[in-house]
């Protein structure tokens, strides 16, 4: 007969929640699933209205009582620890949200017809694309020009060193605002660019300087610069995490130097980058916005152009606010899935995934609902 | 543990080492010399290790066993002197009167010639135990040896981690490993580019007591199967047991080197025999 089969049993009601057994046997499944069956059925207990109830308290009391001389805890039944300020600080915060919620769904200023109606708008999804073309691109150049400034500040050679430096020095010293003004009018400056020898006539090709600095060129410019100057530092902090044994073992066993670097370091030191890699991401989609200097028809520049039509000021900005939310989520969700990913080995077990965790609260749930003595693994 | 002892020399009498030659991993130290700084960690060391000889390397802390065997593989560059595998120069190639140092990739090559083990093992912690023994063979540049196949290299990794016990466990992280586990895996990682000379360096004072046992057993098996091996250790009843030369080093220098009965029983130096008498137990009898 098996214990959890009893478990199950007495786990059926509140009131029968003190009368589990623990199994005898060494199989730890069968404890674990005991275990989690039993705190089901205390917490059914509480939902019931018995915060800290009686039963259980009592029942741990006669179990002390009762401590015969073979001490054999085998056949004591388990009472989980209660925890009732838990349960006041849920039901204040609780509250708290409900009456927030209240007040944003009630209160008429919000205008909520008015977001309806903006939220999917074509202008508005035109912008939005724009800015999420915008993040793509200038976050995907932007980190593989940092990976190479990176390796390059790594390097032996002091002119890659120094070069590195005074591109992160410069472009972290430049407000990102003066930089895309001065890629837009570049043309000012320079009438024409032209690829060539320096010092010399000998011109491959030139071109006028206007028409190769669009809007869209100085914008993806600007951002793609910007972002490589920050993420170069993310990138060498993140390799330099990593353990120098490493890179000696690697050589020693004649492992190539590109083969080291993708394949032994980087993905360790990834562990390192990678939180601090999608603040920043998820500040460049934001950041985007600051390209409305150059009228460029993104997200948060359509916003305005619309507000000051219409006169819908709050509305729309939360219109705004909410496609943020949506691709804050969405990248978060990534972030889980990449970091998990690169904790391979790094940590003994892996965590449940949220998924995994959520099939195993309904299945814990689904036992303690289950009256039945039918419990199957 | 008797599992392992019994296993290693009949498997190693099979496969991996290719008919040894009569000139197979001779290595030959010559006056090196090498500072860290104002330093200088080695002043002048001269030894030779015979194919498939093991030499044991004995010594206080800082005397520069671990520089030696790092300037073996070329890991450090000596300041003079020279060291040769075979015959052919570490780290140099003659030209007529003149040493080129070599190229990155050629430096490459020969290292895959010498496998190295460290201390704090240095596996590679996001690979499994087999990946971290399939990584080299599959991408290491060798010389007269084609690089294996994905498939080969994982057979072949299979069959050492079967080699060193632990064929079982070819799935799991470094992490998820004992620390003499661990070790074996890095043995077993040294082995797959089949080196002619193996150098370990303490390859068990980072593990508890009862671990030990585990891998000097498996070094044991690979003293019997033709590789030359060169071992810092301080355990001095292995070094007895395992050793053809042992080699006592102080200050950068080698002060006197010899069979384990010479050096143990009767060391000719005053130094030597001061420090045997600290580090050797009374219960351990010469
Ligand atoms: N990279 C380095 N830079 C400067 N000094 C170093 C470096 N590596 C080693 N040393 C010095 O060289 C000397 C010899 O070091 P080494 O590691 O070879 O000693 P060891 O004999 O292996 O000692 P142990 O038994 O403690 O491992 C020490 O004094 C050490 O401080
Ligand atoms: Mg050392």
């Amino acid at each position: 007969m098996s214990p959890t089969t009893k478990v199950a049993q007495s786990a059926a009601g509140p009131a029968s929640a003190g009368t589990s057994t623990t199994p005898t046997t060494g199989d730890t499944d069968a404890v674990t699933e005991a275990a989690a069956a039993v705190a089901a059925g205390s917490a059914a207990a509480v939902t019931e209205g018995s915060l800290g109830g009686s039963a259980g308290a009592s029942g741990g009391g006669s179990g002390a009582a009762n401590r015969g001389p073979a001490t054999d805890y085998a056949e004591y039944r388990v009472v989980p620890a209660r925890h009732p300020w838990r349960w006041v600080g849920t039901a204040v915060v609780a509250l708290g949200v409900a009456g927030i919620a209240w007040s944003l769904a009630t209160n008429p200023r919000w205008e909520w017809g008015v977001v309806a109606q903006w939220f999917t708008a074509k202008s508005i999804v035109d912008g939005l694309l724009e800015t999420l073309k915008l993040t793509a691109i200038s976050g995907i150049l932007g980190f593989i020009l940092g990976f190479i400034l990176a390796l390059m500040r790594l390097s032996a050679s002091p002119l890659l060193v120094s070069v590195s430096w005074t591109f992160s020095w410069i472009f972290r010293s430049t407000p990102l605002l003066v930089q895309m003004l001065l890629w837009y009018n570049l043309g000012y400056l320079y009438e024409k660019i032209s690829l060539g020898i320096p010092f010399t006539d000998v011109r491959f090709f030139e071109i006028q300087t206007t028409t190769l600095i669009s809007q869209f060129a100085a914008a993806v410019l600007g951002l793609t610069l910007n972002q490589a100057a920050y993420s170069a530092e993310i990138i060498r902090g993140g390799i330099l995490s990593v353990d120098q044994g490493q890179l000696e073992a690697a050589s020693a066993l004649g492992i190539p130097a590109w083969r080291r670097s993708t394949r032994i370091v980087l993905p360790q030191a990834m562990r390192a980058i990678l939180p601090t890699a999608f603040n920043e991401i998820i500040g460049l989609v934001k950041g985007t916005s600051i390209v409305y200097v150059l009228a460029y028809s993104e997200l948060f520049y359509t916003i305005q152009v619309i507000y000051n039509r219409t006169q819908q000021v709050l509305p729309l900005l939360l219109v705004a606010t909410l496609w943020y939310v949506v691709i804050t989520s969405v990248l978060s969700v990534f972030q889980y899935y990449i970091e998990r990913y690169y904790s391979k080995g790094a940590v003994r077990t892996l965590p449940l995934t949220p998924l995994q965790k959520a099939c195993r609260f309904l299945s814990i749930h689904a036992l303690s609902a289950d009256n039945s003595a039918k419990v199957t693994r | 543990m008797s599992i392992i002892a019994t296993d290693i020399p009949a498997a190693t009498g099979g496969a991996g080492v290719p008919a040894a030659g009569p000139t197979r991993g001779l290595v030959e130290i010559t006056k090196v010399r090498k500072s860290f700084g104002a330093v200088e960690v080695l002043k002048g060391i001269t030894l030779t290790v015979e194919p498939g000889g093991v030499a044991v390397i004995v010594g206080p802390s800082g005397s520069g066993k671990s520089t030696l065997l790092r300037t073996i593989n070329h890991l450090e560059k000596v300041d003079g002197g020279f060291i040769a595998i075979d015959g052919t120069l570490v780290g140099y190639e003659v030209r007529g009167s003149t040493l080129h140092e070599l190229r990155e990739k050629d430096v490459l090559k020969q290292r895959t010639e010498i496998g190295m083990v460290f201390q704090n093992f240095n596996l590679f912690p996001h690979l499994t135990a087999l990946e971290n023994v399939t990584e080299a063979p599959v991408v290491a540049p060798r010389s007269g040896k084609p690089r294996l196949s994905k498939a080969q290299a994982r057979e072949r990794g299979l069959e050492l981690l079967d080699r060193v016990g632990l064929k079982d466990r070819a799935g799991a992280y470094p992490r998820q490993l004992s620390g003499g586990q661990q070790q074996r895996v890095a043995i077993a990682r040294a082995l797959a580019l089949e080196p002619k000379i193996l150098l370990f360096d303490e390859p068990t004072s980072a593990l508890d007591p009862e671990l030990v046992n585990e891998v000097l057993d498996v070094i044991r098996g690979l003293a019997k199967s033709g590789t030359t091996l060169i071992i810092v250790t301080h355990e001095m009843g292995f070094a007895r047991d395992v050793a053809d030369t042992v080699v006592f080093m102080d200050q950068g220098q080698i002060v006197e080197q010899g069979s384990p009965q010479d050096i143990f029983s009767n060391p000719r130096e005053e130094r030597t025999r001061s420090f045997f008498s600290k580090v050797i137990e009374p219960a351990f009898n010469i």
